[in-house]
């Protein structure tokens, strides 16, 4: 018998846990060349701020030890060009859309999610990830996520502009001391859900010319060398809540998710949602081949349903 | 964008040509939809390789229907772990190919005559181009370059899929000494050429595009940016090109490229290795960056 794969994310119900990572999928058409993009629980979007942003100069990635470091630097068409082009097309592509939002203050955060609300595609849209994490900006690794205060002012902004039927989910670094501690800043501030977690900040020299080896000098570190972070990360977060230090919301894990055993790795820490990044660049069909390799594990060992093994690990520690 | 495949592709046959590795795979359903100019993305080390990025080789050339079914043709240098491994490849191993991928070099509407410079293995794709552009009537003349004789690749293919070869290397020990740039203003008035290709280095296809303009010629060229994923989803392959609108952007060289019209190409922003956004692109940084 199928196992049952349904999540019910904050109030959006979506048919699969499986969502492609933002910035590792683009917007839709490229990916939709090797599979039914509708397959997926949500299309999570590259991460849009108002206006158009170039990204930085090239070199922009280094291959590392199972995996890389990018330094893109959020390049975007702005929302505007977003909605009329990209979520116009996944809208019609009949695709769940996860619209990553970014901004350089909490302000810019909060005029992107009312420009989404106010778009004619916002039916597609089944919620909106908050990236307060990404450290390819202008002050490198001082994002908003390392900061709770900072990180509780643009999710409550967010969540002020946009309908309580859509939910948001903060996406959080793991580069902190106490994750825990920001992620109980973004649910009280209104997040209604959690997503972990985004790179960590690192940085490669080139040694033939001796000198950084991206143009951004410092980049985002993703791929399966990181996977451990995002399942401690998931881990630390689940277990602040089942002690009650935090409201038990849905938590999305990503980082370093390649194959199905992955996935149901951060499942069994807390995850009820999987994204894949790093991996689609090896392998294009990655999203949705993980969950079709997820239902598999999760069907030989004896599960009926996803949820019976969302942080499963929590009750079996040895 | 359409016609892309990801199959796993059998090795049949490889052999070293000079500096260089020659790869055949067959590729069900790749060769029948690729076009000179475009370029394959093949996945190094296996399903447990802790080298994850594709490695994107532009096509050497396809058989749509051999014996074996339709194959591809890449050229290697074996410069990294990746290659390496490629090249290390033995016959009947298999390795996972994602194409025809990017856009392949336009084609001339009128028999017009045609220079096609190569530079190193980048030279790779022009003689499947050559033949295209002989189909059609044009004169077509190859010129190839590298640092040293075991560098060139393609040389007697060269000279009999061309109507004229010029060879140069850096240090004389093959045809002229110096670089294509030395010779191909001599090629381009000889042959009345209205079109020069080119593939290879950066700094190669600046100079090819400079006297291409200087001779009333247009400059097609294929890069060779690095690439993560090769389908237009990583963002690491960009450059600065000026569209039809006159302005400039950092567009992805895998999916409006590899190809590009050289004169659109803003070279000013290359330098030592390094690609800087041109202060008047879409969407640059302001003073700090971003």
């Amino acid at each position: 018998m199928a196992v049952d794969m349904s999540v019910d994310l904050g109030g959006a119900s979506l048919p699969s846990p499986m969502m492609t990572a933002s910035g590792c999928a683009a917007n839709g058409r490229e990916l939709a060349r090797f599979f039914d993009i509708r397959e997926l629980g949500a299309f999570v979007t590259k991460s849009v701020m108002a206006d158009p942003r170039s990204g930085r100069g090239t070199p922009r990635m280094a291959e590392t030890p199972s995996g890389m470091l990018n330094s893109i630097g959020l390049q975007g068409p702005g929302i505007s060009a977003f909605i009329d082009k990209d979520l116009a097309w996944l809208h019609q592509a009949g695709a769940r859309t996860l619209v990553s939002i970014a901004g350089n203050t909490s302000g810019e955060f909060a005029v992107v999610a009312a420009r989404l609300r106010e778009s004619a595609a916002f039916g597609s849209v089944v919620g909106v990830e908050v990236n307060i994490s990404c450290p390819n900006v202008a002050n490198r690794g001082l994002v908003f996520a390392c900061d709770p205060l900072a990180s509780a002012k643009v999710v409550a902004l967010v969540r002020e502009q946009l309908p309580r039927n859509i939910p948001i989910f903060a996406k959080l670094t793991p580069d902190v001391t106490d994750i825990v501690s920001i992620a109980q800043a973004a649910v009280k501030a209104g997040a209604d859900g959690l997503t972990m977690i985004n790179t960590l900040l690192g940085m490669v020299i080139d040694t033939d010319r001796l000198r950084p080896q991206v143009a951004g000098v410092t980049g985002g570190l993703s791929g399966p060398a990181v996977r451990p972070v995002a399942v401690r990360a998931v881990w630390q977060v689940k277990s602040a809540m089942r002690e009650g230090r935090l409201p038990t919301v849905p938590i999305i894990g990503v980082g370093g998710v390649r194959t199905g055993r992955d996935a149901l790795e951060l499942v069994a820490a807390g995850a009820s949602a999987v994204q894949v990044g790093t991996a689609t660049f090896n392998d294009p069909s990655a999203p949705v081949r993980v969950g079709r390799e997820l239902e598999n594990l999760l069907q030989d060992k004896g599960f009926g349903c996803l949820k019976d093994a969302v942080g499963i690990a929590h009750e079996r520690m040895a | 964008m359409s016609g892309v495949v990801q199959v796993t592709g059998e090795l049949i046959a490889t052999r070293r040509a000079g500096a260089y590795h020659h790869l055949t795979f067959v590729a069900p359903g790749l060769a029948e939809h690729a076009k000179p100019g475009q370029f394959v993305a093949l996945a190094v080390g296996g399903d447990t390789s802790s080298n994850l990025l594709r490695r994107c080789f532009s096509i050497h050339k396809v058989s749509p229907s051999g014996t074996y079914g339709g194959t591809v043709d890449v050229v290697i240098s074996p410069v990294g772990p990746g290659t390496e491994w490629l090249s290390g490849l033995r016959a009947h191993d298999e390795v996972d190919i994602v194409g025809p991928l990017g856009r392949a070099f336009p084609l001339p509407k009128e028999p017009v005559p045609c220079v096609l410079v190569g530079g190193g293995y980048g030279s790779a794709p022009l003689f499947w181009l050559a033949e295209a552009l002989r189909e059609r009537g044009c004169h077509v003349e190859l010129v190839l370059g590298a640092a040293t004789e075991s560098k060139l690749f393609g040389v007697v293919e060269a000279r009999r899929q061309a109507d004229g070869v010029s060879v140069t290397t850096d240090d004389g020990s093959a045809g002229t000494r110096g670089w294509v740039s030395d010779v191909l203003p001599e090629v381009i008035t000889r042959t009345g050429a209205a079109v020069v290709y080119g593939c290879g280095p950066m700094g190669m296809l600046k100079s090819i595009t400079d006297v291409a303009a200087a001779h009333g010629a247009v400059a097609q060229v294929a890069v060779e940016e690095s690439m993560a994923c090769g389908v237009g989803v990583c963002m690491t392959c960009v450059m600065p090109v000026t569209g039809n609108d006159g302005v400039t952007r950092m567009v992805r060289s895998c999916v409006e490229g590899p190809v590009f019209r050289g004169d659109r190409v803003r070279w000013d922003a290359f330098d030592d290795g390094v690609c800087r956004v041109p202060a008047d692109a879409l969407g640059a940084p302001n003073v700090g960056g971003h």
